[in-house]
This record gives structure tokens, sequence and C-alpha cells, in this order.
């Protein structure tokens, strides 16, 4: 039992890590010695809270006040009136015209958004299991490998209506299936973490911010298709998502979360993490295959069109952010989560907002919300008030929409059809 | 770890230890911590319920803080807010009534 009375989460994305953030955590420990109240303040490193613009940012509980900005001559000022005196920093918090807007809860920059795979990224400590499974962690595993056949896994995810993040949004239960049905003595999954367009950090942030998630959810697939070892195919310009995945995976080992006989259902998995030299089509499923299985990241040709293979063996290629919906598609039902999005397109999708616009970070929004909304709303607009001309939509295989667009839905088949 | 009872024991001592990010709180305690009321002590009030609670091993119980709460001359002044029942504010509080209050 502690005598906590104070949760300081800082932020520790990337973007926040560049703009001083880890200084600013050694400040607060020196600081909170010479008040000798050490003792009552949990300092927390989070995964990316979002707006990477406002960075170093942090949230103080129990009032989840969030204050942007933050700089190493700000924290004595902290501690001395927020922490000692209870008196919040106003100056440091976020202004809607002449109004502070103290609690996280309030910035507007999160009205609208609805966190599914980042429901933990900045708000837990990425390299805490327990705090992982404070939120829920691994339930979903337990119950699904106790109480459900592969099969209904496979049902339950098409009921969901969950299509891959990374793009092409193909269903995911066909991919399953298909390994599924394919007889193999042993079969692979992998997990896509090759993210390379440009200005793009969905992935990153989620494998740094949430690595658990990624992992449990990578095991409920494997469990549904049969396979017993995965790969996390991460790019090395990504060394802090590779450390915290690697962690997780010895952390979950130590505790049996890992490894053989599972929940005591007989269902073993080890996975592995392999580095990629960041080469963009590494992203491609067969030329990603290739890389891992240490030749040259080349596309070539399936033999079936929708099955994959490493080492001769049928495999699946998920995507990170698909993989990051999967535990919580258990926990709270297929139902909850294709009542969220368009008809064709159901749950949330996570974005990273980038260029003139004034909220730039990482943001999830239900599916089929409009690019007006994205950008004008959640994005809080043009720096400057200036006109919006164009948006650059998903990578280099994507497109750029005008004004005209705006009013277009962020969802599958809406900005396909919008592309020209 | 082999069973999902086992889980849900890990579960319950880890939100325990995530309780002041909105866990399970049935009684929230505000300690008035404004120039008056640390001139008189809150400081000292707001450890000791922080010391009762850990002895007593109260889960549910959280302590927090707020600026100045206008009633000087009953420094240091703490609110006891229980879900459901009106707010309790108690005035000239010390350690010791802390202990009696606790129990």
């Amino acid at each position: 039992m502690s005598l906590k009375r104070i949760d300081l989460l800082i932020c520790c994305g990337s973007g926040c890590v560049s703009a001083g953030s880890l200084k600013i955590k050694e400040r607060f420990h020196e600081v909170l010695a010479e008040h000798n109240i050490t003792s009552e303040v949990n300092i927390i490193e989070t995964g990316c809270m979002g707006p990477c613009d406002y960075g170093p940012v942090m949230v103080i509980y129990p009032e989840g006040i969030f204050y942007k900005k933050v700089t190493v001559d700000d924290v004595a000022e902290i501690v001395s009136e927020h922490f000692v005196k209870g008196r919040p920093v106003s100056r440091l918090m976020l202004h809607d015209e002449e109004k502070a807007i103290a609690a996280q809860k309030d910035v507007p920059f999160y009205q609208k958004q609805v966190k599914v795979a980042l429901e933990n990224c900045g708000y837990i400590d990425p390299e805490s299991l327990d705090e992982y499974i404070a939120t829920g962690g691994y339930e979903a595993l337990g119950t699904v490998l106790t109480e459900m056949k592969p099969q209904d896994v496979i049902d339950l995810i098409k009921e969901s209506g969950l299509r891959g993040r990374g793009g092409g949004g193909f269903p995911t239960h066909i991919k399953w299936q298909m390994v599924h049905d394919n007889k193999a003595d042993e079969k692979y999954i992998i997990c896509n973490g090759d993210e390379g367009d440009p200005g793009a950090f969905m992935d990153r942030s989620l494998l740094e911010g949430d690595p658990h998630r990624i992992l449990e959810g990578m095991m409920i697939a494997a469990y549904a298709m049969g396979a017993t070892n995965g790969f996390f195919y991460i790019r090395a310009e990504y060394p802090l998502a590779i450390k915290r995945i690697k962690m997780a995976i010895e952390q979950a080992k130590e505790v049996g979360l890992m490894g053989k006989d599972i929940f005591g259902s007989g269902f073993c998995f080890d996975a592995e993490v392999r580095t990629g030299a960041g080469a963009f089509v590494c992203g491609e499923e067969m030329a990603l295959i290739h890389s891992i299985e240490g030749m040259r990241g080349n596309p070539t040709p399936k033999l079936h069109i929708l099955l994959c293979r490493s080492w001769g063996k049928p495999t699946v290629v998920n995507n990170v952010e698909t993989i990051g919906n999967i535990p919580t598609i258990f926990r709270k039902g297929a139902e909850w989560f294709s009542s969220m999005g368009t008809e064709k397109s159901k749950g949330t999708k996570v974005f990273a907002l980038t260029g003139d616009i004034k909220n730039t970070g990482l943001v999830e929004v239900p599916m089929g919300i409009t690019l007006r909304e994205l950008i004008f709303d959640v994005g809080g607009g043009m720096i400057g008030n200036h006109k919006f001309k164009a948006v650059q939509l998903g990578g280099p295989s994507g497109g750029c929409l005008t004004v005209d667009h705006l009013d277009t839905g962020v969802d599958y088949e809406s900005s396909k059809n919008a592309v020209p | 770890m082999k069973t999902l009872a086992d889980l849900k024991k890990i579960r319950e001592k880890a939100q325990e230890d995530m309780k002041l990010r909105g866990g399970n709180v049935r009684i929230k305690i505000v300690v008035g911590m404004g120039t008056s009321g640390i001139a008189m002590g809150a400081r000292e009030v707001m450890k000791t319920f922080l010391e009762e609670i850990a002895a007593r091993n109260l889960t549910d119980v959280l302590v927090t803080q707020t600026g100045e709460k206008g009633l000087s001359s009953m420094e240091p002044v703490v609110d006891l807010i229980e879900e459901g029942k009106p707010k309790v504010t108690y005035g000239n509080m010390n350690p010791d009534k802390v202990k009696k209050s606790g129990g």
C-alpha cells in the first residue's frame, strides 16, 4: 500500500521526447526531492498522448489536468503550486479564447475522438505488464483460449467487420480462415510494423505506447488460425518500438502468458522481433516475408491470391493497428465494435495528422467521419487560419484531395472513390 | 499464471495501484491547501490521512487537495465526499482528529 496521492503522466512518445520530456522528468525527480514529497507522487512515462504539437505534454491525476508545452523551468512552479498547494497552474493549460481548459477530457482535440486501439496509449506505462493487466489486459486471451474454439474466434471477428488497417481494408477474418483451413505442421503470424509512409506514425506509437496489446492480439489471432510462432517485423528506424516489444515478450514469458500451455489450454506460442532495414517495399506482404526469411525483400507472386507462405508454411500478415483492435473486440463484443463506423467500414481508424494544421498529432476517430471534421474539429484547422488547399491521404499509394472533397468520409469506400 | 482467476488476482492488485487514474473510488477526501491551510498544518493533516488509509488498507479512498477554501478561521479544512451522500466539511483539523475520523 503506497502513500501516493498524485499520478504524474509524462508523455514520452517520440515527439515529446524530442521536445525534451525526459529532461523534464529528471527535473521533477529533483524538485520533488527538494520539497520532500517524492513518496507522494508517481512519475509515469507513457506512450504518445496524441497532441504532439503541444509537446511536451503531461496529465496529472486524480484531477486529470492537462499541461502543454512544459519546459524544465516550469517544473518548480508545478510542484510548489499544484502538488504542494493544490493550485493547478493555469498558464500551462490550453486556452479556449480566454478560458483555461483544465481537464484533459475537455480539450477540444480529444472531443470527437474514440479510442479503441489507442485506448491505453498515453494512459499507462508501456513498460509495465501490471498496468496493462489493470486495464483488462490478457483477459480476452484467457477467455478465448479457455472458452472458445478457433472457428468461433474467426466467426466473431467476421461479425465485428474488422478489416485490415494497413490501408487495403481486406476483411481480417478471410485471411485467418484461409490459414485456418490449410492443414500444415506449422503456421506463422506476422505483425507488419513496416510503417514507411512519410509522416505516418500510427503503428510506431501503438508499438511504443501499448506493446502488450499487440502481443495479446497476435496470440488471439494465432490461436484462431493454429499458428504457434509469431514475428514482429519492425523497421530499424523504430528502436523504441523494438525495445518495447522485446521487453513485453520477455515479461509475458516470465509469467507464463506466452510460451507453453498458456492458461492451461494446451496452446503454445512464441514470438520474436525481426528488424527491417527500412525498405518501403517491405511493407508489401511477400517482400516482407522474404525479408524475414533472410532473403532480398522482393515482392513475388503468391500461388493463391490470398494465401501467403513463409518458409513454405501458411502465414498471415496483419498490420499493427488491425491486431491492436483485437483484444478490445473480444472484451467488448463484436456488436459494440460494429456499432461504430459506416455500413462497410466498422470501428475506428488511427491517423497521424501532420502539415500546416494546428493540432498535429496522433488521433483515433470513428470510420466515416468527414475529412472536414478530422481536419477542422480534431485538427483545429489551418495554422494562422489560412485557407485550406489540399490534404494528402494514405501515403504514396493514396492521393490528394482538395477543398471540394472535404465532406468525404474517412472510410475505405469513400476515400477510394474520392481519389480521382 | 495458469487460470483466469490468477489473472484476476493480479488485475485487482494492479488496479489498486492505478486508482488515482480513476478507479473505484467510494470516498474522496479533499484537503484545503491554501496559504492559511498550510500555515495551520494542512500538510500534516493530509499526510496523516495518507498514512491512516495505507495502514487500514482502505483501497477505495482517495486523498486529493484544493486551493484556498475561504474559511480561514477554521483551517485546516477538509471535505469528505462520499458517493450518494451530502458532502461533509470538517474544520480545525489536526492529525489526531484524522485518526479518529477514520475509525
